[in-house]
């Protein structure tokens, strides 16, 4: 399969677009199972309006959210796909630019020196591409995040002590989220990187944080670790935008790396409750939209 | 927990009325502000040719199409999507804000510190909480884009917006040093030793 990178182009420039619309249907879920929950009178009214506006934002076909995020594309690319890689990382580029220009989003990116904005989404290394590789067959997938920023803003990486164990990670991650309270948009996915170097960490910590509800790390070790947190965030009362309730967090979710003797990294990461992405799978038979 | 239906401008009185827990409706007029406009504003004295005196800010940077001016669109912005940043970043603007622009309520999201609540207390302010995220909804309250300034901001330019009821909106702060936010911040802190002995040792 010869990757087309025009068709790449518009993928990129309507999955940012999706992404901003639709909220994927774990997210949804996971709504209906925090209103089951909550049993706070403010916190209960706050969830029906998140509720209320993804369905506002379906009906009128508007964006869920004002902050259209720092853009950050994934792709999994699967054997026997030929590609200019140069050409992809230009392709996602316009794609990025021409949703922002086309469906007149709102630039969120700037310098980081002279706070200039130039209005495209895009600036140096931005967006930001992830490039990965697996062994299905003919097949490209291709994940937008728009990460939002104040929940971005709620992002912590500690070079902790071996000697200080598993213990002073898990208090790491509880404390990150109490100081952080309501200007990270809860309810929140709190993503946590256990393990690796400190630029690893911290990218552990976002793929924990924008992968789907009702899934597991990979480790068993991990899981039990993100089942606990779980729980326990639950039980500091935050509550949606930090007006109390037990919905602080739809979940907490963990990501590990093997990390060096001396080490014991963690890092945190989050994502607030419009947590959004969009995905599509190239194949020779087609494009297909999550 | 009174509600108050608030036609903008209002003069200190109105805002010192309104009590933590009691919701607001905003009407006819909000401005929209965030990190750059005060930025300017404050740290290099850029002065606004709006008149703030009374009113209310949004911590806000909103999508905006840009059109032909007419009487829907007076400054050439129609709404697209309007919502609200996170308020805590503005924190040391708020007593300026109020003291040289005259403004006397804060809309946002995740609530405002100690230094707000002072400026309340001192000048008559509260703070409005409003559900950060829900932009599309939020939008569905605004009528036009009025005016607009420092617009080399873009999109963090100082902006006048139209509103048709805006809210409900929760007192989160008031000018009598409640606060719905530190309320709940207590009552965490008091939970978290708790939370941390609840979880597993580590084998």
């Amino acid at each position: 399969m010869d990757l087309d990178l025009n068709e790449l182009e518009v993928v990129c420039r309507d999955l940012y677009v999706r992404a901003l619309k639709i909220l994927p249907p774990d997210i949804k879920a996971g709504f209906s199972d925090l209103q089951a929950r909550e049993t706070s009178a403010t916190g209960r009214a706050i969830l029906g309006t998140m509720v209320e506006n993804v369905a506002v934002a379906e009906r009128t076909q508007n964006i869920l959210c004002q902050d259209t995020g720092i853009p950050i594309y994934n792709l999994v690319i699967g054997r026997n796909v030929a590609f200019d890689g140069a050409g992809l990382k230009a392709a996602i580029r316009r794609g990025c630019e021409r949703a922002t220009k086309e469906h007149s989003l709102r630039s969120s990116v700037v310098h980081p020196i002279t706070r200039q904005n130039e209005q495209t989404s895009c600036g140096i290394r931005v967006p930001i591409i992830h490039v990965d590789f697996d062994a299905r067959d003919e097949t490209v997938s291709v994940e937008m995040i728009p990460k939002g920023s104040g929940s971005e803003n709620g992002s912590f990486l500690q070079m902790l002590l071996p000697s200080d164990g598993i213990n002073a990670v898990k208090r790491f991650v509880i404390d990150r989220v109490i100081e952080l309270g309501g200007r990270v948009c809860p309810p929140t996915i709190v993503g946590v990187g256990i393990g690796g170097t400190s630029d690893l960490c911290m990218h552990l910590a976002k793929i924990a944080a924008t992968r789907p509800l009702r899934s597991a790390c990979a480790d068993e070790d991990g899981a039990r670790i993100e089942a606990e947190l779980s729980r326990a965030v639950n039980e500091l009362g935050i509550g949606p935008q930090g007006l109390g309730g037990r919905s602080t967090s739809f979940a907490v979710h963990v990501e590990i790396a093997a990390t060096h003797i001396t080490q014991n990294p963690v890092a945190v990461n989050i994502q607030c409750h419009s947590a959004r992405r969009a995905r599509a799978t190239l194949t020779p038979g087609g494009i297909s939209f999550d | 927990m009174a509600h108050h239906v608030l036609d903008m401008p209002i003069d200190a009185g109105h805002a010192r009325a309104l009590r933590i827990g009691d919701t607001v409706t905003l009407r006819k007029t909000l401005f929209g502000i965030r990190d750059a406009t005060l930025i300017h504003m404050f740290d290099r004295d850029r002065r606004t040719r709006l008149d703030l005196v009374g009113h209310a800010v949004i911590h806000t940077a909103p999508n905006v199409h840009r059109v032909e001016p007419s009487e829907a669109a007076p400054v050439g912005y129609a709404p697209f999507c309007i919502g609200t940043t996170t308020s805590m970043r503005m924190e040391r603007f708020t007593d300026a804000l109020m003291d040289r622009e005259g403004v006397r309520l804060i809309v946002g999201k995740g609530g405002m510190g100690p230094e707000t609540l002072k400026a309340f207390a001192e000048r008559g302010g509260a703070y409005l909480a409003i559900v950060g995220g829900a932009a599309a909804l939020e939008t569905t309250w605004i009528e036009t884009i009025v005016d607009v300034d420092m617009d080399d901001l873009h999109p963090e330019s100082l902006w006048q917006f139209a509103i048709r009821d805006f809210g409900p909106l929760l007192v989160g702060m008031d000018s009598h040093g409640g606060s719905l936010f530190a309320d709940v911040q207590r009552d965490v802190a008091s939970r978290r030793d708790a939370v941390i002995a609840s979880l597993g040792a580590a084998r």
